[in-house]
Formats: structure tokens, sequence, C-alpha cells
């Protein structure tokens, strides 16, 4: 699916330039792009750097280890064959109270580190495991406490009530982390016919 | 609310660096060391993720430029109208899953030229909070470890993209229209 969304885009787009006139948009547009997924990694360095310094810390602190003992019967099921005990799961606690908090930069650190450690446990390096999908569907859609960054834009815009959005969107993150789940479910019936 | 609300996410990241260093200290880590440990990853994981970005990035990119996704706007824009949903708002959920940056702009601006407190405002504000850029996501936390093959990754992320789109929709009718 990922390799013709992705042919797509760039066909769509160079034909609709092309039809337009317009297809020297097309090379800048490509080139900036390129330099821009360079830039964008770069400034992950500094900010992953530092969030897995604090992870580190909050490790040999217990602390990660504790969250994942009372969130245990939830990763449980959701994540049926990571583990007990193992690392991933504290990675995927922590990467998820980041983005519920609405931190989306410590969210991304804690993230790829929870992806590392359930690579550790894939037999087909270069294939997503079940674990992964189910990841990444709770990433996307998780459930938001604070969206900080849009609350911030309304303020700047002289809204008379810029967290006015804050319950629509506990509401809708909350439908939509429900329904990530169910899909989820879904998918995994339908791909593997394994237990769970 | 609001006051509570923003006072919370100002003070988020001030206490977490607070309170996990001086409770790491109490039980006997050596935080300083620890930490530099553990951020020696950082530079590792960001260098192996460059070529899944470029590739989607300039994907992307291509596509917006050059006027392909307003067109795809266009078409999807009358299936729209008869769920009482604003055409306004569909470059938004459109750019949404493709690009954070690029979306953030868009509800930037329909807040701007509508108003913050104005129905399109504050649907386009509830999208913005409540949908995550699901593309990037993919590509970053696969890159990351060298995952090529996504299987239904992908399918189930656009799933919960549109599921979470339609609640923002509903509730925003129920609540604000």
């Amino acid at each position: 699916m990922v390799n013709l969304i992705w042919l797509l885009m760039l066909v769509a787009g160079i034909v609709v330039a092309g039809l337009n006139g317009n297809i020297e948009i097309v090379t800048r547009a490509a080139l900036e792009a390129a330099q821009n997924a360079v830039t964008l990694s770069f400034e992950l360095i500094g900010l992953m750097a530092m969030w897995l310094g604090l992870l580190k810390i909050a490790e040999e602190a217990g602390i990660v280890s504790l969250l994942a003992k009372i969130l245990r019967p939830l990763t449980n099921y959701l994540f049926p064959e990571i583990p007990r005990n193992h690392p991933a799961t504290g990675s995927i606690i922590m990467n998820l109270s980041a983005n519920i908090l609405g931190l989306g930069n410590a969210a991304t650190p804690f993230g790829l580190k929870a992806m590392q450690e359930m690579q550790s446990l894939n037999k087909k390096p270069d294939e997503a495991t079940p674990a992964m999908c189910t990841f990444l569907a709770l990433n996307t859609g998780c459930f938001t406490l604070i969206p900080a960054t849009i609350i911030g834009v309304r303020a700047a815009a002289n809204s008379t009530d810029p967290a006015i959005v804050v319950g629509p969107t506990i509401i809708a993150t909350g439908f939509s982390m429900i329904m990530a789940i169910i899909f989820d479910r879904l998918f995994r019936r339908i791909y593997n016919g394994r237990r769970g | 609310m609001t006051e509570i609300v923003v006072e919370i996410s100002r003070w988020a990241i001030p206490i977490i660096l607070l309170l996990i260093p001086v409770y790491g200290y109490l039980r006997g880590v050596p935080v300083y060391e620890t930490f530099v440990t553990g951020a020696e990853d950082g530079f590792k994981v960001a260098v192996k993720i460059i070529p899944f970005l470029v590739g989607m990035l300039v994907a992307i990119g291509v596509f917006r430029a050059s006027g392909a996704m307003d067109l795809f706007a266009g078409v999807l824009n009358p299936v729209l109208q008869l769920i009482g949903v604003p055409g306004e708002i569909l470059p938004l959920a459109l750019m949404r899953p493709l690009s954070g940056g690029g979306a953030l702009g868009i509800a930037a601006e329909l807040i701007g030229s509508y108003g913050p407190d104005s129905f399109i405002g504050r649907l386009a504000s509830v999208m913005q909070g409540s949908t995550d850029t699901t593309f990037y996501v993919l590509t970053v936390y696969f890159g990351s470890v060298g995952v090529r093959r996504y299987r239904y990754a992908l399918a189930l992320g656009l799933l919960s993209d549109i599921s979470s789109l339609m609640a923002a929709i509903a509730i925003c009718q129920i609540m604000f229209g």
C-alpha cells in the first residue's frame, strides 16, 4: 500500500504540474523537500539526546518499571506478543504518556526507543510486527488531554476562549483511540489468524 | 479553564526536567553520567531515518506544490457538503496525515481568516489537535529500525485518522454548530 500511495503522489503531482504548464515547480519542490528531510532529522538529534538521557535516568530510578507494572493489564491486552518485563513496555508507556500530555517533542524519542526494543523481538527485521502496527495505531490515534500547540495558535489570534477546544478534543481523541484499538484487532485477525 | 490548561502546558516540561533527576538522585542514580549514556543514541537514530524521510517528504512535497492536492480536494468537496461539512476545512483534513507543519499552517490560516471563535475556526482547532501526522510517524518510526515492509500499518493509521476526523466534525456540529 505504501508503495502505491508513494507512486501515486509523485505521478499525480508531476502530471498536474505538467498540465498546468509549471513543471519547474516539481523540481523545486522535490529538491527543497529532500533538503528539508535532512534538516528535520538533524533537528531531531538534540531532542532525541535530551529525552533519551532523561528516559535513562527514569529507567535507572525505577520510575519506568513502576509505570509499566501499574499498566501491565492494559499492555498485556494490547501487545500480547511482548514478553512480561520486556523493556519495550516501559518505552511504549512513556511514549503514550507524552502523547496524552501533548508533549510532541518527547513522544518521538520515546517512541523510537520503543521501536528499537520491539525490533529486538522481530524475526523478520525488514517487516513490521503486529506489536509495531498496534503501537503506531495507538500513536497516531492517541488520546490527547492538552492540545498545547493549537491553544497557543488560538490565543495568538485573540480568541475569547482559546481552551474551549480542549473538551471536544478529549472526546474526539478518546473515540479515535477506541476505534484504533478495534481496527487493530480486526487487522490482526485478518492478517494472521493468530490468537489475540 | 483556559488559564489552568495554559499553565499546565507551560509547566509540564520544567516539572518533568525537575522530578526525574531529583527522584533519580534520591534513589542513588549517578544522574549526570546516566543522562549522558542515554543521550548517546540520539545521533545514530536521527541519521538512520534520513533516507526514509527524504523519500516520503519528496513525494508529499511534489503532490502539494503541484496543485494535485487541491485538485483532489475539489473532487471530494461535494461529498463533504452533503454531510454538512464546510468545504474550507478540506485542505486541512487532507494535509493533516501528510505534514504536521503544513497542517498547522493551514489551521492557523483558517483560524486567522475566519476567526478563532467561528465554527470553522473551532473545527479546524479540534481537527488539528485530535489527529496526527500518520505518514511522518510511520516513516520516522519504521525508518529508525530499518523496517521497509509496513504490512497493514498504513491502512490502520489512516482508518484511525478518518475516525478521529469524523468524530471531530460530529462533536463540533453538536457543540458549536
